[in-house]
């Protein structure tokens, strides 16, 4: 009932806020077109991007491009960064070497590698993939430690006890018991790879939703930008649900295991 | 295997081992001249250049004073979004309906980087220090609203029923209930924004702003000028370390205060 009734606001919240848009841009002009698209001039932006294209492609190429980039630097910093985080969980020796580097590298946000990438790597896609492999590393690493660390003391000594060999260990005991915290890295690893390519394509581009907004921002093209938004928020939002069905699959697998 | 700790002699040995390496294999690349030096300068180079930076100016100004620039926007973004977000997230908190009517928009709202508001902030605030405020405004206002709706939420409600039993109007149950209970979450809160606020400054001033440390490093990366880069990646590291540091104190002594 709660459910249902937070769904019946939801929804007219939604439609009041439509009404709203309408209200304020094209029936009384409180705010100007050319701060905030009127409802047709996104529907007109929204049809230029998907028919002929804007910032030299359409909307699907640009789209196409970004959410590639996130997913090859995710996964990068994905098979990088948890084997590292498992290893100095288990080895204190490891994480004795590393964690003085890290403690160098940790506080400088992500964002403020991008002039250094664009300077090593130039515009293209291997700059982009670069920062947010930094950007989505740190996470994976701190959660896939913070894991191994939470493991029970017992589990770990009835492993050690029953002679289960090294590979062994880290397959069926290091992984599955690390994986909701693994889990949580990944979400926020996920988070900070699409702030940081909207961030690194807005500072410079060949293509992609950034040089989008850019683009748009240049020309004051206010439909535009929305566009580019609304297109950043939904790519956002399918990735982050996807990873969640990733989630739910892994960690049901992982709960029956335990059974 | 999971060890036991480490001593503490062993622990520091293989830390200087760690960041010998670090330093070392750096060192290497670049002096050996297998990456041009002019691309990744040596540590002493990015040093040396960092101390030239306080007093030499760079992009009309010298680093402490693109550093003050940046603080200024800073304070001013997150100042906003504390005064927006707490009492906002308090009110969701207290009353079930505007609880109902805006988490739906935020939630949407989460998946939008706060990076993707630089054209609207720009457009409706200007380069100086309004778009980029907007930015990190955008970046340290949904952990303060979270956090101060959670601990609003999160309240006994034997101390919530107490209050109504008692007869307090929902303004004094709101500053003397809900307030100082959540005050732990809000304060905790207060830290990811700073965190998140300075991220999205850095990103700002990148791509809109005419001052500040990240206008000198673009400013540095179209002059190539890697040392400088490096120095102002290094001088973002420290300030945002400062600010935590700062804040975890704070956070620390309120929570030593309320004997948590």
């Amino acid at each position: 009932m709660i459910g249902r009734r937070r769904t019946a606001i939801g929804f007219a919240t939604l439609a009041i806020l439509i009404l709203l848009w309408f209200a304020l841009t094209t029936w009384t002009g409180i705010v100007s077109a050319g701060r905030f698209p009127r409802p047709a001039d996104f529907w007109f932006s929204l049809v230029q991007i998907t028919t002929r294209g804007y910032a030299g492609g359409e909307l699907f190429t640009h789209a196409l491009h970004s959410l590639v980039l996130v997913v090859v630097g995710f996964s990068v910093a994905v098979t990088t960064g948890v084997p590292l985080g498992l290893w100095m969980g288990w080895n204190r020796r490891a994480e004795a070497a590393v964690n003085p580097v890290f403690l160098i590298i940790r506080p400088i946000p992500p964002l403020a590698c991008i002039p250094l990438a664009i300077l090593w790597l130039g515009l293209g896609d291997a700059a982009k993939i670069m920062v947010i492999w930094f950007a989505a590393f740190v996470p994976s690493v701190i959660n896939s430690f913070s894991g191994v660390r939470t493991i029970e003391r017992p589990i770990i000594e009835a492993a050690r006890m029953l002679g289960t060999p090294p590979w062994r260990f880290v397959a069926e005991i290091l992984v599955p018991a690390a994986a909701p915290m693994i889990f949580t890295g990944l979400r926020l690893s996920l988070q900070a790879a699409w702030t940081t390519l909207v961030a690194a394509e807005l500072v410079g581009a060949l293509v992609g939703l950034g040089l989008v907004l850019n683009m748009a921002q240049q020309d004051i093209y206010p439909g535009m930008i929305l566009v580019g938004m609304l297109a950043v928020g939904v790519l956002g939002f399918a990735t982050t649900w996807l990873l969640g069905g990733v989630e739910r699959r892994a960690l049901a697998w992982n709960m029956a295991a335990e059974r | 295997m999971i060890d036991q700790p480490l001593k503490l002699r062993e622990t520091i040995a293989y830390g200087l081992i760690g960041l010998g390496l670090f330093l070392g294999i750096w060192t290497l690349l670049s002096v050996s001249g297998w990456i041009p030096r002019q691309f990744l300068p040596a540590p002493l180079d990015v040093i040396t250049r960092f101390v030239a930076l306080l007093t030499t100016p760079f992009a009309g100004a010298t680093l402490p004073q693109h550093l003050l620039s940046s603080f200024q926007r800073y304070l001013c973004g997150m100042l906003l979004a504390a005064i927006v977000g707490i009492p906002l997230g308090l009110l969701m908190g207290r009353f079930r309906l505007l609880d109902d009517i805006l988490s739906p928009i935020f939630e949407g709202l989460r998946f939008i980087a706060p990076i993707a508001w630089v054209p609207f902030a720009a457009l409706w605030f200007g380069t100086g220090i309004g778009g980029p405020v907007m930015i990190i405004f955008a970046g340290a206002f949904p952990p303060c609203l979270i956090n101060s709706y959670r601990g609003a939420r999160f309240v006994d409600p034997h101390l919530v029923e107490a209050s109504q039993m008692l007869g307090t109007g929902h303004l004094r149950a709101i500053v003397e209930v809900l307030l100082p209970a959540s005050v732990p979450s809000i304060v905790a809160g207060l830290r990811v924004a700073a965190g998140l606020g300075w991220q999205s400054l850095v990103g700002a001033e990148l791509i809109v702003a005419a001052s500040g440390v990240g206008f000198m490093m673009v400013q540095a990366q179209a002059n190539v000028s890697t040392p400088t880069v490096m120095a102002g990646m290094i001088a973002i590291g420290i300030a945002g370390m400062l600010i935590d540091v700062l804040l975890r104190h704070g956070e620390a002594m309120i929570r030593r205060r309320r004997g948590l």
